[in-house]
Formats: C-alpha cells, sequence, structure tokens
C-alpha cells in the first residue's frame, strides 16, 4: 500500500468502535514494554546530538574543516529539533522522571520558545488534525494547502512563500502562534498576542547572541567564517525540517476533515482521522532518527506520546488493521512524496485545482441497515469531482 | 576548583550553553561534574542489621553544589529503575555536614519501596544517585537546652541519630536521654555505635516484640520523671509517634517527624466525582489523595515523593475544589496545577490527565 489507487472506507459507528479498541491495545502493548532500553536510546542520542554540536564549534577553529564543521552543528540541530526536541516536548519520555528530558522542562536549539509552540503543536494540530479551520498546520495560515480553502488572488504566490518559509522555517515557526493572517484578517487583534512577545524576544536573542555573536566572537578573527557557518547550519536544519514535516500531512491522498468532525468525536473516529490525515516516509533506521521519526507520522498521529524509536515496530501491526478494515496507509519514498507536496503547491496556487482528495465528514452512522461486510465499497464513493470544481470556482 | 566552578556558571557560558544549560552537556562527560543539581556518588557501604528486612548505611559524596546540611533534616534521593527515576525522602544520618563533607543516608530495604529496596540491594559503590539539598524543620536549636530527650522507633532512629552524633561531636556536656523502640536486638540498627557512648549519654533500646513495656506516658514517666521540662524530637512510624503526641499534649518542647506518609488525612465524607479528562476515566471521590484515586482508576501518573515535596506529578486542576492534606489548606481555583500526591479532592472535580 502505498499511494492509494481507492479511497478508504468508512465505517460504521460499531467498526469505529472496535477499530478504535485495536489500536487502543497495540499502545497497552508498547507501553507496557517501555523501560530502560527506551531510556538508553533517548540518552544516547543526546549524547551523539552533543558531541556533533561539540565538534561542530570546534571544527569552526579549523578553517579547512569548515564543512565538516557546518555538516556537524547541522547534524546536532536537527537531532535537538527532530528526534529530541519535538518527541521530548511531547511528554514521549515523561514516564522517565528525568527533568533534563522532560516535557514541561525541555527547550529546543531553535528560536521558537517550547511553551508556545507545544500549545499550537500539542494541542491545535494534534487533536484537530486536518480539519479545515482549526488546524492551523494546513498551510500555516500563509500557503493554500487544501482545496477547500478558498481561492484567492494572493495563493498565486503559493510556491514563492513555500520557499521562503523552508528557508526561514525556525521563524516560521516562531511566528505561528501570532497568527498573523487573522490579525490581518481582523479576525485578532496584535493585543491579543502580547502575552506571547516576551517570552519570544528572550528566545530570539539567547539563540541569536549564540549563534551569531558569541561563537563567532571566541573564533577570534575567523568570525565572520563561524557566522556563515552558524547561519548555514540552522539553514540546513530549516530545509531539512520544512521537508520532512511537509511530507507528514500534504501528500496526495491524505484526507482533511470538516469542523463536525471533532465535535463529539469517539476515540476510534479520532484514531481513525488521525490514520487518514497523515501520511509516512519510507527510509532506512539511520533516515528514520534524522526525520524524529516523523517518518512515521501516522504512528506518530495515532500514538503521540509513544517514545518515537518504538514507531517502526508498531507500523505492521497499524499497517495490518488498515488492511482489515480497508483504509489507505499513505506511505512512499521521500522523493515521491515530496514530489506530490511540491505538485500541490503548484496546483492549488491555481483556481480550483481539486487534487482527487476526498473530503471526509463526521463518521455519522453510514447506512447502517447493510450488512457489515461490503460497506466500504458502497459508501465510499468520491464526491462527484466536477460540482466540486463548479462549487469553488 | 572555585574558579572553575564559578567560570562554569558565568552568564557567558550560560549564554553559549543555551537552551539546555552547562549541566546538560557536563553530566555527559561525568555525572558528578554538575554545578547546578546535586549529585552523589556512593563510597561506602555498609548492612546494619542482622535478622529481618535489610538496613543498610551508605557513604555518599556530593557534587560541589552540596550546601551541607543541619542534624535532622532529609534529603530527597533519585534513583534510575529500568529507566525511570524514582525519588524518595531519607534522613540524613551523619552528624551535620558543610559544603565537601561525606554524608550517611541509612534505609530499610521497604518491600514496596522501589528506591530503598534498589539502595540497599542493588546499589554499588561507585554508583552515582541525584540528591536534593537538605531540607526539614526537625532540627536542633541554638544555643542548645542543657537536656534532651530523643525519642525513636524502627528506622525513624536516623535523624535523632544524626542529632546525637552532632551532639558528641560538639561535645554536649548536657544531659541526653536516648530512648528507642526496635523489633528485636537483632533488629537494632547502630547497636555497636550505641553500646558505647560516653556516660552523659542515657541509651534504653526497648524491644516491645521480646517483652519489653510498650511506649505509654506512664512508661515515660518512669524513665524521665520530668519529661514535661525536657526538649524532645521523636520520629518512627505513625502510631509511636501519635502515641508521644498524646502525651506531651500541646507541649511546644515536642519536635515530631514522620517517615512515612500513611498519616496524611484523607478528605472524610468524601462526596461528588472524580474525573480524569485525559483518559475520560471518572470514579466516585473516595477523599483519597488525587494520585491514589488515579492509581485506583487503573491510571499511571508520574509520581515521586509522594509527600508533597518533589512535584514530579504536579497536574492541571480544571474543575473543582482540593484540600491539601498536609496543611489543611483548600483551594478551588479553575486551571491550577496542584500536585496529586497531597491534594485530595472535596466534591466533584476534574483532572487533566
Amino acid at each position: 500500500m502505498t499511494t492509494p489507487t481507492k479511497p478508504s472506507a468508512r465505517l460504521t459507528p460499531e467498526q469505529l468502535e472496535e477499530f478504535g479498541k485495536e489500536m487502543d491495545a497495540i499502545r497497552q502493548k508498547v507501553v507496557a514494554r517501555l523501560g530502560q532500553e527506551d531510556a538508553d536510546y533517548i540518552r544516547g542520542v543526546i549524547r551523539a546530538q552533543r558531541a556533533f554540536e561539540g565538534a561542530g564549534r570546534a571544527l569552526f577553529y579549523l578553517p579547512p574543516a569548515w564543512p565538516l564543521a557546518v555538516a556537524s552543528l547541522s547534524i546536532s540541530k536537527i537531532l535537538d529539533n527532530m528526534e529530541i526536541g519535538h518527541n521530548v516536548m511531547h511528554g514521549q519520555y515523561d514516564w522517565m522522571g528525568d527533568p533534563g528530558i522532560n516535557s514541561r522542562m525541555y527547550e529546543w536549539d531553535t528560536v521558537c520558545p517550547s511553551e508556545q509552540w507545544k500549545y499550537s503543536h500539542n494541542y491545535i494540530h494534534h487533536t484537530y488534525t486536518n480539519v479545515l479551520g482549526k488546524d492551523r498546520d494546513i498551510g500555516y495560515g500563509i500557503l493554500r494547502m487544501d482545496e477547500d480553502q478558498k481561492w484567492h488572488p494572493y495563493y498565486l504566490g503559493n510556491p514563492v512563500y513555500a520557499t521562503l518559509l523552508m528557508l526561514f522555517f525556525q521563524w516560521g515557526v516562531l511566528l505561528h502562534d501570532l497568527e498573523v493572517e487573522n490579525i490581518v484578517q481582523g479576525k485578532r487583534s496584535w493585543k491579543d498576542t502580547k502575552h506571547l512577545h516576551r517570552g519570544m524576544i528572550r528566545k530570539v536573542r539567547n539563540q541569536t547572541l549564540k549563534d551569531y555573536l558569541l561563537f563567532p566572537l571566541l573564533t577570534g578573527p575567523l568570525f565572520p567564517l563561524t557566522l556563515a557557518g552558524n547561519a548555514t547550519a540552522n539553514l540546513v536544519r530549516n530545509i531539512w525540517a520544512f521537508n520532512i514535516i511537509f511530507c507528514g500531512h500534504f501528500p496526495s491522498g491524505v484526507e482533511s476533515f470538516e469542523e463536525e468532525a471533532a465535535e463529539n468525536e469517539t476515540r476510534g473516529a479520532w484514531y481513525y482521522r488521525q490514520l487518514l490525515g497523515s501520511a509516512n516516509i519510507t527510509g532506512g533506521p539511520l533516515f528514520h532518527v534524522l526525520t524524529g521519526n516523523l517518518s512515521h507520522q501516522i504512528e506518530h498521529h495515532l500514538f503521540p506520546d509513544i517514545p518515537a524509536r518504538r514507531y517502526p515496530e508498531i507500523a505492521p501491526e497499524v499497517q495490518a488493521l488498515c488492511e482489515k478494515y480497508g483504509l489507505n496507509y499513505n506511505t512512499g519514498p521521500l522523493w515521491k512524496q515530496l514530489g506530490s507536496v511540491a505538485a500541490k503547491i503548484v496546483k492549488l496556487a491555481l483556481p480550483g485545482g481539486r487534487d482527487g482528495t476526498r473530503r471526509t465528514s463526521a463518521p455519522e452512522p453510514v447506512l447502517p441497515d447493510l450488512p457489515k461486510v461490503n460497506v466500504s465499497h458502497l459508501v465510499d464513493d468520491p464526491e462527484p469531482q466536477v460540482e466540486r470544481e463548479l462549487a469553488s470556482a | 576548583m572555585t574558579l572553575v566552578r564559578s567560570i562554569l556558571r558565568s552568564p557567558l557560558v550560560g549564554a553559549l550553553t543555551t537552551p539546555h544549560g552547562v549541566d546538560r552537556y557536563l553530566e555527559l562527560v561525568d555525572p558528578m561534574w554538575v554545578v547546578g543539581e546535586v549529585r552523589a556518588r556512593i563510597v561506602d557501604r555498609r548492612v546494619e542489621t542482622r535478622a529481618g528486612v535489610p538496613v543498610a548505611t551508605l557513604t555518599l559524596e556530593p557534587s560541589s553544589a552540596w550546601r551541607g546540611h543541619e542534624a535532622g533534616q532529609f534529603v530527597q534521593v533519585g534513583v534510575e529503575v529500568d529507566g525511570a527515576r524514582r525519588t524518595r525522602c531519607f534522613s540524613v544520618s551523619s552528624p551535620e555536614s558543610k559544603p565537601g563533607d561525606l554524608i550517611t543516608i541509612t534505609m530499610r530495604a521497604n518491600p514496596e519501596g522501589t528506591v530503598s529496596k534498589h539502595l540497599v540491594h542493588d546499589a554499588r559503590i561507585g554508583d552515582v544517585v541525584h540528591l536534593s539539598q537538605a531540607d526539614g524543620q526537625f532540627t536542633l536549636p541554638s544555643p542548645l537546652p542543657q537536656e534532651l530527650l530523643l525519642l525513636s522507633g524502627g528506622s525513624g532512629i536516623t535523624p535523632v541519630m544524626s542529632m546525637l552524633r552532632t551532639l558528641l561531636r560538639r561535645g554536649y556536656g548536657g544531659t541526653i536521654t536516648f530512648l528507642h523502640y526496635a523489633q528485636s536486638p537483632d533488629h537494632q540498627i547502630f547497636a555497636d555505635e550505641l553500646a558505647d557512648l560516653p556516660p552523659n549519654v542515657h541509651v534504653r533500646l526497648v524491644y516491645p516484640e521480646c517483652g519489653d513495656p510498650v511506649f505509654s506516658t506512664e512508661e515515660l514517666a518512669r524513665i524521665l520523671p520530668h519529661h514535661a521540662e525536657v526538649d524532645a524530637w521523636a520520629c518512627g512510624p505513625a502510631g509511636l509517634v501519635e502515641r508521644v503526641q498524646e502525651t506531651f499534649r500541646d507541649n511546644p518542647r515536642l519536635r515530631v517527624e514522620y517517615f512515612k506518609t500513611s498519616t496524611l488525612g484523607a478528605v472524610e465524607g468524601a462526596v461528588g466525582r472524580t474525573r480524569f479528562a485525559g483518559a475520560g476515566v471518572e470514579a466516585e471521590n473516595t477523599g483519597a489523595t488525587l494520585l491514589e484515586q488515579a492509581e485506583d482508576a487503573g491510571l499511571t501518573p508520574a509520581y515521586g515523593c509522594r509527600m508533597g515535596i518533589c512535584f514530579t506529578c504536579t497536574t492541571r486542576k480544571t474543575e473543582g475544589r482540593v484540600r491539601n492534606v498536609v496543611t489543611g489548606v483548600e483551594s478551588d481555583q479553575p486551571d491550577e496545577d496542584v500536585q496529586l500526591c497531597v491534594s485530595a479532592p472535596v466534591g466533584d472535580c476534574v483532572v487533566d490527565l
């Protein structure tokens, strides 16, 4: 199963409940196994990250090793933000009781304060995943990433905005909580963002002071080289994180949902929405670590607080459930997922631009009188595309 | 060394190691190098008892941030078991200390306690444990009174032993009555040391299970007729401490320390329902602490000391009134962070767990 050839089945409330229980069972099994191995793993990653960081900072004293220094520091920042920061701040390692690896205490090596990111990410994005109008990660308020976002001439710049967001990704993440688009539209005033300013300013000051002043100064006459190196490492991290993250919810075939879908949702329906609203990337173990295991976005959205290193091991069980219930498990190699995201960015710059992704409404009881066996085939016809295009034109 | 520490704690090093802080780097080289937190290396270990559940004394070498302790105070000790840090409080059993001194803690391997069992059975010389700064009001006054009574039961002997050792080291010339209750001579902690004390220390080791009289007002009056005029320190199981408190009534000369949380009061006549919103679990409010109610409901919230000290279990309470079972203070602020281990709901309560 890679890119879906046919839409996922809709499940009856009974099926959803059963589906939810089976997902819960997978979760219970993993939770029961958590222990020393997971603690050793995350400590090992932290050790590696700090070693790359130290090596990177030190190698700037050797001008010929500049590319190596940049590579080292880039890996440090990628590991810090993705496999460590993102996952620790999800509370994946809170059970360890180690304040240094605790979601309430951890701060990451990027300009966005962890406190603000946790609100918009853990709460808004993970609760309302792919619910248009609720999940601000759909286009981050600046892009048109869903055909049901009403087209506007502004979106002709979609590919340009996406490129800029990629290059300045850490700053995009920082500004995300200001909801600038809502300020522009008058839905939110500058005053409403006041509580965010202090934290932002402090974090930006600390990060820029470290990367763009103190460490360059410490290398004396090599100041410009070190400065450029630190900026490059931040840029590399920005590009990598953007690309991995955009493969999480935007490849074609990933579904988005109406607002009603998230209202009074059962646990089974929540799992269903998380599963269909996410996409994976295939790759080797090292690739998975460098993506912070966001290459297992599906498993991550199903079980956001389970240590990410466990995702590869539960993926086959999740896939088996998908087959059982006739649901698509969206996965593919990086180039393919990225290509499909890029195509979507370009396509949705233009009016209409429906790319075939089915809008799923709340999983209300569907044809409850029909025999269960064939329900999926009977109810999952995509809505007529012509009609949709007319409606959005 | 002080210079190195000052540099490591300087704002410049802080700015260079932001956002993690210097300790997160130092600990990877050597866990004892941390400059902000306290750690301790186990440098010696001895078993104290000959029978029953084993009791061990560990000698600890605290890291550079240790500020020392007053006799009678306790520390939180954190160990890692199956990847998770577990923290418990232990009284320091060695005499008062200054920065740079070694300290000892003495603990019985409580069959239900992860930390004490680990420390007694599994901890090895060279291991590094997490330590807090010393805390607690169960201490000696200054100036010292002319006469003191030290009263303890079981492993409650540890803080009063620290006091006794401190007094002896300071060359205290007054009279000390040391009254200790244990199961049997074979269960006696620090037996050799207690057998060899100067004449101004009157030691009475009592073994009720071997036929000795249990603690009572009459018994104390027999041993120390003027006990109401003597400054007293008592530490031990809740039952013993309560009887001592009855004897002394409201006499301010008595200071007590519990070493178990069993007496933390539940809310009596509890009503309403307790809901754990995150897990979607709801149950009848039993009046027990939120931590106990959560565990009874099958949840496994993070916890540490279970006595309101370490804040590991702190969780957002969104609705309802809770009582702090240690202080008795009630609070009904919506959306406040409460310590599950010492907060018991009074009526309906919703916790974000």
